[in-house]
């Protein structure tokens, strides 16, 4: 289809760059021009008259205990956030799919968090967790020792509860239109064959899903560095150091406006990103070629 | 034996529908107690939560022996926290006007120039146009930790760090609204621009009274999502603004100290309250936004 279009017509250079324009000077100004600029900052030891240090900066950043830590957290918390929640939200899309009572109220409350701004509930996850919190007063009163939520390694959990609680709405509502694309034929043909519920499943629901299940799973990855607000808004620019995030370390380098370092750590972020969603659109590519989606 | 498993699939429907219908309950739980307890005296807030410490900082925390106890049943219902919110302590209203004045302008100039470039993604034939759509959905993807650096080192070049338009312009320019327009473009049938270029219209009318009427839809959608992520925003005010009468509600909230916990119960009812209005009004297009950045193209 495209390459029909491509080779039956010419190029309208003009007219599309008219509409382009607006985006694409305010795109140039705001994203491209500093951040190809930025690379100058990340090569030179001092942003005014700085001498050439080549990839200086770039050790000194992978040597850097603080960086590594908030990067070391930053991974830690997306490796068990996202799987997490994206088995969350396609079990809630798989039942939710089904002919159920109250379908669209539930659905609702789900879908809800998500419009929800993070600053408006922070209290409750204080009140939830604080070591004189709620969740607290319900673990002595079973008789266990209360624990220290916030200041403890299990503030990352704490950091995955908050954060699955935003997110999975927006996940299972991507499932949910993936699970409503499969055209029922294919149940249909699989009940007169006697296929069992957990052959159709594996077979035809899980297949089909899976471009679905990657365009989630790369959103979520990109979704679980915006984390930093929760932890933020709960815990302020210097919280227990199991929830110390990237942007934590960002912001204070933006405190003491150290450029080569912003830069740096921007450029292996922009790097290490950029592979991970290059791989994994190829590894959709061949899925998608494989099931013919 | 065929009634008994008709009543058994009844059965296992209700079940299911019962446990889903707790775990939606148990994910509005932080809206219902924010909302119930903006309605509470500032003695029964104090009451139920003054043990609850503050979680920043590197100081241990200790136990009080005490602790804090939910309550979702008022002892009086009162307006005071919003009396208090809205009429007594003005700074409330005026950061909520500071979220309005950031959100409002992206949201604006957001629709205007990403619809302008998805019409030509979505429809124009021109040189670079499969490259650059992947350089703007690398972009989108792009966490901000990236994208703020290159905004900032723009902003303090332009001068306008410690301004709101630090934080519009790189709002206004983001690529996520071009990536979801053009895939919403993309289903509006080719046969309707070639008709209407037949008729002899130009290009700007076909985009005006064809496809901007044909896209409200898509719009609806970008407006909502553009809304909700800005709304919520964190970073940028953190970064770009060091006067704190300047920043958004989000961030302000945060910076209320336990001994106003009334109020901010109140402060954070009015913040989310747009936000519900918005999705009461339009979860269909929210739900549509949400399917539609889910397409591939």
């Amino acid at each position: 289809m495209s390459a029909l279009l491509k080779t039956g017509k010419k190029y309208n250079n003009k007219t599309a760059l008219f509409f382009l324009a607006p985006s694409l000077i305010g795109f140039l100004i705001f994203f491209f021009v500093p951040f190809v600029g930025g690379l100058y900052y990340s090569l030179v030891d001092s942003p005014v008259g700085g001498n050439f240090v080549g990839l200086a900066n770039y050790i000194d950043l992978l040597r850097n205990t603080v960086f590594l830590k908030a990067g070391y957290n930053t991974m830690v918390f997306t490796a068990i956030a996202v799987p997490l929640n994206i088995l969350f939200s396609l079990e809630f899309a798989l039942l939710l799919n089904r002919r159920i009572y109250g379908r669209n109220i539930i659905r609702m409350g789900f879908i809800i968090p998500l419009v929800v701004p993070v600053a408006s509930v922070v209290l409750v996850w204080q009140i939830l967790f604080d070591i004189n919190g709620s969740l607290n007063a319900v673990i002595s009163s079973l008789g266990l020792l209360p624990v220290d939520w916030m200041k403890t390694d299990l503030a990352r959990i704490v950091v995955v509860i908050v954060y699955m609680w935003k997110n999975t709405g927006y996940n299972m509502v991507l499932f949910l239109a993936g699970l409503q694309n499969i055209p029922p034929e294919y149940y249909e043909a699989a009940d007169i064959d006697g296929a069992s519920n957990w052959h159709k499943f594996t077979n035809i629901t899980l297949v089909y899903l899976t471009p679905t299940t990657f365009f989630v799973f790369v959103m979520s990855i990109i979704n679980s560095f915006k984390v930093f607000r929760e932890v933020y808004l709960i815990s302020g620019a210097y919280p227990h150091d199991s929830i110390y995030m990237l942007q934590h370390y960002m912001n204070n380098k933006f405190a003491s406006l150290d450029y080569q370092m912003l830069t740096s750590a921007a450029f292996i972020m922009a790097v290490v990103i950029y592979i991970l969603v290059l791989f994994l659109f190829r590894i959709q590519r061949r899925i998608n070629s494989t099931i013919g989606g | 034996m065929q009634a008994t498993k008709h009543i058994k699939k009844k059965l296992t429907k209700a079940a299911l529908s019962v446990v889903l219908l707790a775990m939606a309950v148990v994910f509005l739980f932080p809206l219902i107690l924010t909302v119930i307890n903006s309605f509470m005296r500032e003695q029964e807030i104090e009451n139920s939560y003054s043990m609850v410490t503050s979680s920043s900082g590197e100081q241990e925390s200790v136990l009080s022996g005490k602790y804090a106890n939910v309550k979702l049943i008022p002892d009086m219902v009162t307006l005071t926290q919003y009396y208090t919110a809205l009429i007594k302590r003005t700074q409330f209203l005026i950061k909520f006007w500071n979220s309005l004045i950031i959100v409002v302008p992206i949201i604006l100039g957001q629709i205007l120039v990403s619809s302008m470039a998805a019409y030509a993604f979505a429809k124009l034939e021109f040189i670079f146009r499969d490259k650059l759509f992947f350089t703007y959905v690398i972009i989108m993807m792009m966490p901000f930790q990236v994208t703020l650096v290159p905004n900032y080192i723009m902003a303090s070049g332009l001068g306008i760090v410690g301004s709101y338009w630090s934080i519009i312009l790189p709002g206004i320019f983001g690529t996520f609204g071009v990536f979801l327009m053009r895939q919403f473009m993309m289903y509006i049938p080719d046969a309707y621009v070639e008709s209407a270029k037949v008729d002899g219209a130009s290009q700007l009318r076909i985009f005006f009274s064809i496809i901007l009427p044909m896209s409200k839809t898509g719009l609806a959608a970008l407006a909502i999502l553009v809304f909700i992520d800005n709304w919520n925003m964190v970073e940028q005010p953190l970064i770009f603004l060091q006067d704190i009468n300047m920043h958004p509600l989000s961030t302000y909230l945060s910076s209320i100290n336990s001994g106003e916990m009334g109020i901010a119960f109140a402060a954070s009812t009015i913040y989310m309250l747009p936000m519900l209005l918005i999705f009461l009004y339009g979860e269909n297009y929210l739900v549509q936004g949400i399917q539609l950045s889910g397409l591939k193209g």
